[in-house]
């Protein structure tokens, strides 16, 4: 068996089998779509590229949903670049 | 009043305040105090979903993006690079083009960067986003803004949560003077009374979230503004009565013995 493609999703370390697309780490973790966006390696990703995207070793994916908020000043939690968040 | 309506780029709104939707107790207490405050505009802001734990629910689940307009902040970004992506995240996650802009200048204040701001706007402008500025209350920057194509300003009446009220009327009526478009006065409300002010000085909305998220009866609170809001809108629309040093006799002297 071919090994594994490591990849992180939201900042964390994850497995994927050879071949995998966005779509099925999506699918793996059900995460329902409809409100999501999804950006592999800082590039948005349109929903119909989801099962279109293969992943490859060290891809990184960053999948977001609105939250709650306002007039507030939350930390911005996304990794910036390659660096890791504040 | 129902003819009344605020129109910000074509889209016409019911409610005159706004509200945010964070540092609610759970979401059951979120949707409660939207429901009572009336507010047909939401903000929201644009995080990771949570991937270990997938049994959290969803705001959208409880505040249906068809009833209300979903207007996604770019809170918590401190560089223009961070604002304009996180507002390209909050369009692909598909609600709409809307995006509250903030570029933040420093933690403690969390004053609007301005010249950080103008230059997110420009960019997110020519993507085609409806860009709402939250900007400092100085008149100049609004103009700017309206300038390169806000439809609207969204000054603050203090910093972000400080409840501190109105702290500059003057500038704010400046801004209303200057620019022809939409001001809906974000952030630094306090109470009731400080929403009436804000409509009473000619404010076209005011958006709140600690205000009433951090009132001791959140719900309580979010009823109290909707007719704070109201109020200030009719008082506004009535026109005042000037303010003078000495008084003047409301009953008649006439037919007195």
């Amino acid at each position: 068996m071919a090994e594994p493609v490591h990849i992180q999703v939201n900042g964390e370390r994850r497995e994927c089998r050879v071949g995998s697309t966005v779509g099925d780490v999506l699918r793996e973790l059900e995460i329902k779509t409809e409100r999501v966006a999804v950006e592999l390696n800082l590039e948005i990703l349109d929903r119909k590229e989801f099962d279109r995207r293969n992943l490859q070793e060290g891809d990184r994916l960053e999948i977001l949903t609105f939250i709650g908020g306002g007039a507030d000043g939350f930390s911005a939690p996304l990794a910036r670049g390659q660096s890791d968040a504040r | 009043m129902h003819d009344d309506r605020l129109v910000i780029a074509g889209r016409e709104f019911k409610s005159r305040l706004w509200v945010g939707t964070g540092k609610y107790k759970d979401f059951a207490e979120t949707k409660k105090a939207i429901e009572v405050s009336g507010a047909d505009v939401v903000t929201v802001a644009v995080r990771r979903v949570n991937i270990t734990d997938r049994s959290k629910e969803n705001l959208l689940d409880f505040i249906d993006p068809k009833q209300y307009t979903i207007l996604p902040n770019t809170a918590g970004c401190y560089t223009v690079e961070d604002a304009v992506r996180y507002a390209r995240l909050a369009r692909a996650a598909g609600v709409s083009d809307l995006v509250k802009l903030e570029v933040l200048g420093d933690e403690k204040t969390l004053f609007p960067d301005t010249a950080g701001l103008i230059e997110a706007a420009k960019i997110l402008i020519k993507e085609g986003f409806i860009v709402l500025p939250y900007t400092n209350d100085d008149p100049i920057v609004a103009k700017k803004l309206v300038d390169i194509g806000c439809p609207a300003v969204m000054p603050l009446a203090a910093p972000i949560g400080s409840g501190l009220g109105i702290r500059n009327p003057y500038n704010l009526k400046i801004i209303m003077e200057t620019v022809k478009v939409p001001i809906i006065v974000d952030a630094g409300v306090g109470t009731a009374s400080d929403a009436a002010l804000a409509m009473e000085y000619g404010a076209d909305a005011v958006l709140m979230n600690t205000a009433i998220a951090g009132a001791k009866d959140p719900i309580a609170m979010a009823e109290a503004m909707k007719y704070a809001v109201h109020a200030g809108r009719l008082a506004y629309r009535a026109g005042r009565i000037p303010r003078k040093l000495y008084a003047t006799a409301s009953s008649p002297i006439e037919g007195m013995l």
